[in-house]
């Protein structure tokens, strides 16, 4: 009797699924025109579970634990290449992708160096790490001649000592601010030891007083509301800054720039996890994803690059002419990447990281 | 035999809810650190005797190894104390108000200090950071009336996480006062009283120790949440906030490192179990030595 409940419960279940296929999306936050999903929703019957997440941290102790029960996970680069080290994502059944012909060789071929012959990603959006400035309020401040093209703006303490008046956010990514420092002193932003590492402790230990938030997300409100007027962040989150602000007409004026010493350059991709509920449903969605008009949908809603060139032509000139997000070829020439650090390395860079922000 | 079953049932409930994921924390914490799923090694998979085997205590000696997690453990100790205390002195005549009131009152004053309680633990905490802001609520209040000429910069700092645990915390401290207060025999104030006390003296002397059952037990609801609290300081606080909450977030997050965050977490519960336990005991004797 026991036994008959059990196989008609999961009969139930069975056909429970058959009638509401759900494929559960985790992406980072502020991150996708909306509208897409309902688009998805229509057009394939399956239903869209949509999370959102502010860090590849919280992601990776997510994929690391198992079971999370998403189908497709956003990634960025050296997250991506640990976590295919760790098995945690299966390899992309390509038959089931004839959108990846849109794809743009030239970010792939990048992308490779996390995700070997692009086996287990697609390449969602890229980007670079640079420095939002509320224009008028750093110019009253630092005079006309601020240096808002170098990261000196932020890792000069005379800089900083001025901006905290007006208020100086950072992002909270170690992985990213490190390398920075380190190309501000003219190091390699790559560097892997430990002593070179340790130079860039003092350049931001010594700013640190004056930055009134580590933090990965609330700058681009911050930014747009004027609460802060120089932020160390993402490039699409500081452009979203820039048109929130322009869009509430508050006389908040935000530019972005991508430092001369040179920025870094990231890219978020879209993996299945080893164990996703609806690996099927999930090649869906990157299929949909990969459609050149969806893509460039997501780019001229979230202003960030892509790495889909069919897109390209359906994009917007507020983005596709932006050298701030599609950079032209001196500034693409100045942009570096970066590879993971290693356990061990990574303690050192956290821990200093920890000592940076609260002094102990 | 009805007995046993009634007894069983905190038991249970302790074996549950505390002691078996005590025990996986405290497995994990004598692990090592590996890039896998899960990112610890050994497992139970390999056969208990094994992982017996494999024991070693090396990340309990780390943690003694680097200044950061004592000084993390006392800052989070001096912000739940001074929490703690804060909430008491708000709580306290919140708590006697209420149970002062006119009958009728009482009720409402109640649903009131409950109300809060509605709305997301997250979205008050998320309200606080408009009102706290540059250019939040206060501080535009505080410029329209004139009291301060430049903004006041609370927001990211540790004054903002007393208020956010204090406010946060509130209900738990007036609610156990205010039943305690509540029982009180008012004829034995009139008593001290009639006998020469002053009101301040009979409060002093009278309410304060017979609500001293719930004091402790709103000191205890407010310390032991703040001790360990995450979301507040990570909102409200700044970034040299340091707190064992957003070390152990570090050490999960940040470094992966399963073992050091789960051994961390065993310490964050023996200072916690310890003293309490303590009390509990000389509370047991005093209440022998006076029956």
């Amino acid at each position: 009797m026991k036994k008959l409940m059990l196989s008609t419960v999961a009969g139930l279940a069975l056909t429970g699924a058959a009638l509401a296929e759900e494929v559960r999306v985790y992406n980072w936050s502020d991150y996708i025109d909306e509208d897409l999903l309902t688009k998805f929703e229509e057009e394939t019957g399956i239903d869209l579970i949509y999370d959102v997440f502010d860090s590849n941290e919280v992601l990776e102790t997510k994929m690391l634990a198992g079971g999370s029960g998403y189908d497709v996970v956003v990634p960025s680069g050296t997250f991506l290449q640990r976590q295919i080290a760790a098995g945690a994502f299966q390899k992309l059944d390509q038959s089931k992708l004839t959108n990846s012909v849109n794809m743009w060789d030239v970010i792939s071929e990048r992308v490779a160096k996390y995700d070997p012959d692009n086996q287990y990603a697609i390449n969602y959006m890229w980007g670079t790490t640079g420095i939002g400035v509320n224009v008028g309020k750093v110019q009253e401040i630092l005079g006309e001649d601020a240096p808002v093209d170098s990261l000196a703006l932020v890792f000069d303490p005379a800089n900083m000592e001025k901006l905290q008046a007006c208020g100086v956010h950072i992002l909270d990514a170690p992985a990213e601010l490190i390398p920075a420092a380190l190309a501000y002193l003219g190091e390699n932003p790559d560097a892997q030891d430990a002593d070179t590492i340790k130079l860039a402790e003092p350049v931001l230990t010594n700013i640190a007083p004056y930055v009134q938030k580590f933090h990965s997300s609330e700058y681009i409100n911050a930014l747009a509301n004027g609460d802060i007027c120089v932020a160390v962040g993402w490039s699409g989150d500081i452009l979203q800054a820039r048109d929130r602000a322009a869009e509430a007409e508050n006389g908040v004026e935000i530019e972005y720039y991508a430092p001369k010493e040179g920025a870094l350059m990231w890219f978020d991709n879209m993996a299945i996890p080893v164990d996703a509920p609806n690996p099927d449903g999930a090649h869906k969605f990157l299929n949909f994803i990969m459609d050149a008009q969806n893509m460039a949908a997501a780019s001229n809603y979230v202003y960030y690059a892509n790495g889909n060139l069919a897109s390209q032509e359906f994009l917007v000139e507020d983005v596709i002419g932006d050298v701030a997000i599609y950079p032209d070829a001196t500034t693409l020439e100045n942009l570096y990447t970066t590879t993971p650090y290693d356990a061990k390395t990574q303690r050192t860079v956290t821990r200093m990281w920890t000592k940076i922000k609260s002094g102990t | 035999m009805r007995r046993a079953t009634l007894i069983s049932v905190p038991y249970i409930w302790l074996l549950a809810l505390f002691l078996i994921p005590f025990l996986v924390v405290f497995k994990i914490s004598l692990s090592d650190i590996a890039l896998a799923i899960p990112p610890y090694t050994p497992t139970m998979r390999d056969g208990f005797w094994n992982m017996l085997s494999q024991l070693d205590f090396e990340n309990f000696v780390f943690l003694t190894e680097d200044d950061l997690y004592w000084k993390a453990y006392l800052s989070s100790l001096q912000i739940a104390l001074i929490s703690t205390v804060l909430t008491l002195i708000v709580g306290y005549p919140m708590a006697y108000a209420m149970a002062r009131a006119p009958d009728q009152w009482r009720p409402t004053l109640l649903m009131l200090v409950i109300l809060p309680f509605w709305t997301s633990f997250l979205i008050r905490v998320y309200a606080w950071v408009g009102i706290l802001s540059n250019e939040g609520f206060l501080n535009q209040f505080l410029l329209w009336i004139g009291v301060i000429g430049e903004p006041l910069t609370i927001l990211n700092t540790n004054t903002a996480v007393y208020i956010g645990i204090v406010y946060t915390y509130l209900p738990f401290m007036i609610l156990p006062i205010y039943s305690a207060l509540d029982r009180l025999d008012g004829s034995l104030i009139e008593a001290a009283e009639d006998l020469g006390c002053s009101r301040l003296k009979a409060f002093w002397l009278v309410t304060i120790p017979l609500s001293k059952n719930g004091i402790i037990a709103g000191c205890f609801l407010v310390f032991i949440p703040a001790l360990g609290e995450f979301v507040i300081p990570s909102l409200l606080g700044g970034s040299s906030t340091l707190m064992i909450g957003k070390v152990l977030f570090e050490e999960f997050f940040s470094n992966r490192d399963w073992p050091v965050a789960s051994a961390v977490a065993v310490i964050l519960l023996l200072i916690l179990i310890v003293p309490i336990v303590l009390f509990q005991r000389n509370e047991q004797r005093q209440a022998e030595a006076e029956t």
